[in-house]
């Protein structure tokens, strides 16, 4: 255990240990410090400058993301000197970029319009001059309007450091500084693999679900946390539904092991099957081999499954069934198969495609 | 996984996929993570880039992760034992192996070390054309770890010598003192979702849920109780063997949930014929798959999203899947079908909620005795976990295996049970891509990766594709001693000079056409890494 040090914040004394940034321990203590380029599990930049502190007998203003705690450092996080610089970076960052929420999916969960509220900004004191970006809209998983972005880098970092899929990166040409692929291809077109971190991390609405487009406002959705039902990874998700349609698929953090938040594409982006209208939706018999398959109740269905089934097993014996349960149904299906294939036709013959 | 069984005395992956990010060296063989467990892979990546971690791939194809690997052997297809065998040699030679706890937690190093006494580095490179030095220094890299962890998939069990090939990881693992500690161990990644979970569950011919033996006559009359029922106590058919008894009539009905077998089994005409020979095929399906096509009855079940239950991880974390929407139509759950079916039949099944069968499997199962939904509910627990009180088991054979004593099994190479000739002068192998998933029934219908990976493709090296005059692109003929599939070109060094690969993942390019039956004898595992075809322009 590290030996802990005394800081004040906000007039409250803490202890803590010296290895974590005045941010981390703010946070750890209730204490909101706004932040906008911080990215848990990556590295601090000190972008954005949102995250502005003042240190007792520090020059200038200091960003709580990079800076260490002192033994009895005494920080302030709401004087005047800091919510003006706070102002200062968020006016900037709206006036260069066009933040119309009006139509943005990220409305009511954007984490820049979140702090002009908070900031209690009307509007910027600078004329609004937007990049002029084209909107990235060539593939129906991930759409990007970068006159949204505000060069935050988070999308960069969990890009390279979380899924280390190495595709991101800032490009500097002239006086616009911009993130993307290498050689500022599409993602379509990049070797990205649509993993989808970099729109899940995306504080405003620079980088969306193309899915889930217009398809509810984030109050209007019902959450349900699962578990990915792809490989065997197990990873947590949850999926948003608006009456009933399934809407999008996120990670969270908040859910921990096996994924911390992350996914893969076919997680992210592979369950339209769900509501695809091939489904089957009806039991379906063929009473004669030539026959087609028709449309039938359940109950005769069960009838007619169980009356064949006995007939074959009086005649041939138990072992003349066989069953097969499945890697992708449940334990509870898988247990109450074999129970099924055990106790109510009386034989072993049961196996999945586990070795396939 | 018989291999690990045998060797530890259970089967499944030893410890954790958290462990991997902070392991001092990772060995990857047959799995290739980026693609078919790609958030494990995420954190394979991160402990090479950001905590140190080395990488050592074994590998016939240039998978992603060679990219972040220290040293990459690629051995000819199928020849994975005798660079295992070749590993240990050099450990052993080098005197580079964990000698205390080989004395105290094992047996059989005698007869392994008889039989890895040819396996020289030279005479491995023969076999395999991994170059010695290379062997050498993977050797030291991975005996000189303080723990080390092996991965695998099905690249390395889908081989006549799939079982082989595991005990020689087990074999590895053990002579380093691998297994029982943290970071270390021999760990499966499992394909789908909820193998680990089927295989819990007893949804095996030769066991009741945990693996208790069916031949066992205690653990039958356990059973018998339990289920108010008569038990049979000889081992069931595996699902080649079921397709093999229909065929001759021996088999007269199959009752299947959720699976597509006519797409993933091998040799695929033949299945079809068997099963169109049945009395009665039930085919229980979320759609209308390839073969339920051939059914009797079809049976609408609900999907993932429209039901509650659990599913067991690769790490044997159980955890819980919640219902999300309603199913569409009359589609139920998989488990109130079965009970249906079952009721009718005259053995009642009164379950009123996946929840109260889950408390019957805790009744039942010694290693899931204390999970409950409750405990669960937060976050998944692993299994072995016997007691209410116990937090689960991140990692396995701590202290004592299983069995005891780790046993190491003295394995012999022996080449693929097809090998290529002046017909069919090239390897195809098979394998899946990251956008799709086994048998494409559900990511065929999801817009976003059907648009990045809308067909199947023949990975091709340059060499070869010069030697058969094929352009990148172009439609080609693959043909095996079994049958004929048609795809377009990828020409890529990926794929090593002498070798193609597919995906099984498309009805319509089925590479299972061209795949060769032959099992493994023990895992029963089909040999699809490696068959012999040949290749022409279409
Ligand atoms: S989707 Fe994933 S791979 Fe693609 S750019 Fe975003 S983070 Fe990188
Ligand atoms: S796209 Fe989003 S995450 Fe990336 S730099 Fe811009 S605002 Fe930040
Ligand atoms: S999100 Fe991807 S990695 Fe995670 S369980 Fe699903 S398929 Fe596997």
């Amino acid at each position: 255990m590290e030996t802990k040090v005394n800081v004040t914040i906000d007039g409250n004394e803490i202890s803590a240990n010296p290895s974590q940034t005045i941010l981390q321990v703010a946070t750890n203590n209730g204490i909101f410090i706004p932040t906008l380029c911080h990215y848990q599990n990556t590295t601090n930049v000190g972008a954005c400058r949102v995250c502005l502190v003042e240190v007792e007998n520090a020059r200038s203003l200091v960003a709580s993301c990079c800076m260490p705690i002192n033994p009895g450092m005494v920080v302030r996080t709401d004087t005047k000197a800091v919510r003006d610089a706070q102002k200062m970076v968020i006016e900037l960052l709206w006036s260069s970029g066009d933040h119309n929420c009006l139509t943005c999916e990220q409305n009511g969960q954007c984490e820049l319009q979140n702090l002009v509220y908070w900031l209690k900004i009307e509007k910027p004191r600078f004329e609004i001059e937007t990049p002029g970006f084209a909107i990235e809209d060539n593939n129906t998983m991930i759409s990007r309007d970068l006159n949204k972005c505000i060069l935050c880098g988070r999308c960069v970092r969990a890009c390279n450091e979380i899924q280390v899929n190495e595709v991101l990166d800032f490009a500097n040409r002239g006086s616009h500084s911009k993130v993307g692929p290498a050689f500022d291809d599409d993602y379509i077109h990049s070797n990205c693999v649509f993993c989808g971190e970099c729109m899940q991390v995306c504080p405003t609405g620079a980088i969306t679900c193309k899915m889930a487009k217009f398809a509810g406002r984030p109050w209007e959705l019902t959450k349900t946390r699962t578990t990915c039902a792809y490989c065997g990874v197990g990873c947590q998700m949850d999926i948003f539904t608006n009456n009933g349609k399934i809407v999008k698929v996120s990670g969270n953090r908040e859910y921990g092991t096996p994924n911390e938040g992350s996914l893969c594409v076919k997680g992210r982006f592979g369950m339209d099957f769900i509501q695809h209208p091939d489904r089957l939706t009806k039991p379906l018999i063929r009473r004669n081999k030539k026959d087609d398959l028709k449309e039938v109740s359940w109950d005769e269905a069960y009838s007619f499954i169980a009356d064949k089934l006995s007939a074959i097993k009086k005649i041939n014996g138990a072992d003349s069934i066989a069953g097969l349960s499945s890697a992708r149904c449940t334990n509870e299906e898988n247990y109450l198969f074999q129970k099924f294939m055990r106790a109510t036709i009386g034989t072993n013959n049961v196996d999945h495609c586990a070795r396939l | 996984m018989a291999g690990l069984a045998a060797a530890f005395g259970s089967g499944a992956m030893t410890n954790s996929i958290a462990e991997l990010e902070f392991t001092d060296v990772i060995l990857a063989t047959g799995t290739n993570t980026t693609e078919n467990h790609p958030v494990i892979a995420t954190k394979i990546k991160r402990a090479v880039r950001q905590h140190g971690t080395k990488l050592v791939v074994i590998d016939p194809r240039e998978i992603d992760l060679v990219k972040y690997a220290d040293i990459w052997l690629r051995q000819k297809p199928g020849t994975d034992v005798a660079v295992f065998n070749g590993l240990i040699n050099v450990i052993i030679a080098e005197g580079l192996y964990d000698k205390k706890y080989v004395a105290e937690r094992t047996e059989g190093f005698d007869s392994l070390k008889a039989a890895v006494a040819k396996y020289t580095p030279e005479y491995v490179e023969k076999i395999s054309t991994v170059p010695a030095e290379d062997l050498k220094k993977a050797a030291r890299i991975y005996a000189k770890a303080n723990r080390a962890s092996i991965i695998y998939a099905m690249g390395l069990t889908q081989h006549i010598s799939g079982t082989d090939n595991v005990k020689s990881t087990a074999n590895l693992s053990m002579l380093c003192g691998n297994v029982g500690i943290e970071g270390g161990g021999v760990n499966p990644l499992r394909g789908q979702n909820n193998v680990q979970g089927a295989c819990d569950m007893g949804g095996l011919p030769n066991v009741f849920p945990a693996y208790q033996q069916v031949a066992n006559e205690d653990a039958r009359k356990k059973f018998e109780t339990l289920w108010n029922a008569t038990l049979s106590g000889k081992p069931g058919l595996t699902i080649i063997e079921m397709m093999n008894a229909a065929g001759r009539g021996d088999i007269k009905a199959i009752y299947i949930m959720g699976e597509n077998p006519l797409l993933s089994d091998p040799d695929l005409h033949h299945v079809k014929e068997e099963l169109q020979k049945l009395d009665l095929l039930v085919v229980q399906d979320i759609f209308l798959t390839e073969t339920a096509v051939l059914a009797d009855v079809v049976l609408p079940s609900a999907s993932f999203a429209e039901k509650d239950g659990t599913f067991s991880n690769t790490e044997r974390r159980v955890q819980r899947i919640r219902k999300v929407v309603n199913a569409p139509g009359e589609a139920k759950p998989d488990w109130e079908i079965i009970a249906g079916i079952s009721t009718k039949m005259g053995y009642p099944m009164n379950y009123s909620s996946a929840k109260e069968i889950f408390e019957e499997i805790s009744k039942v199962t010694p290693s899931y005795a204390g999970i409950s939904y409750d405990r669960i509910e937060k976050e998944g627990i692993q299994w072995p976990c016997p007691t209410a009180e116990h937090n689960g088991t991140k990692f396995l054979h701590k202290d004592k295996f299983t069995r005891g004593l780790g046993l190491f099994h003295a394995v012999e190479y022996i080449p693929p049970a097809e090998v290529t000739d002046k017909e069919y002068p090239l390897i195809l192998s098979t394998g899946r891509v990251i956008y799709h998933y086994h048998t494409g029934t559900m990511t065929r219908r999801a817009q976003g990766p059907s648009e990045r990976c809308p067909e199947s493709l023949i990975e091709i090296n340059p060499a070869d594709a010069a030697k058969f005059v094929i352009i990148d692109g172009q439609m080609v003929k693959v043909t095996s001693r079994r049958g004929v599939v048609e795809a377009k070109a990828c020409i890529t060094e990926k794929s090593p000079q002498g070798t193609i690969f597919m995906n099984f993942h498309f009805a319509e390019t089925a590479v299972n056409l061209l795949t060769n039956s032959a099992l493994d004898p023990i895992g029963k595992i089909p040999e699809y890494k490696v068959c012999a075809v040949k290749l022409e322009a279409a």
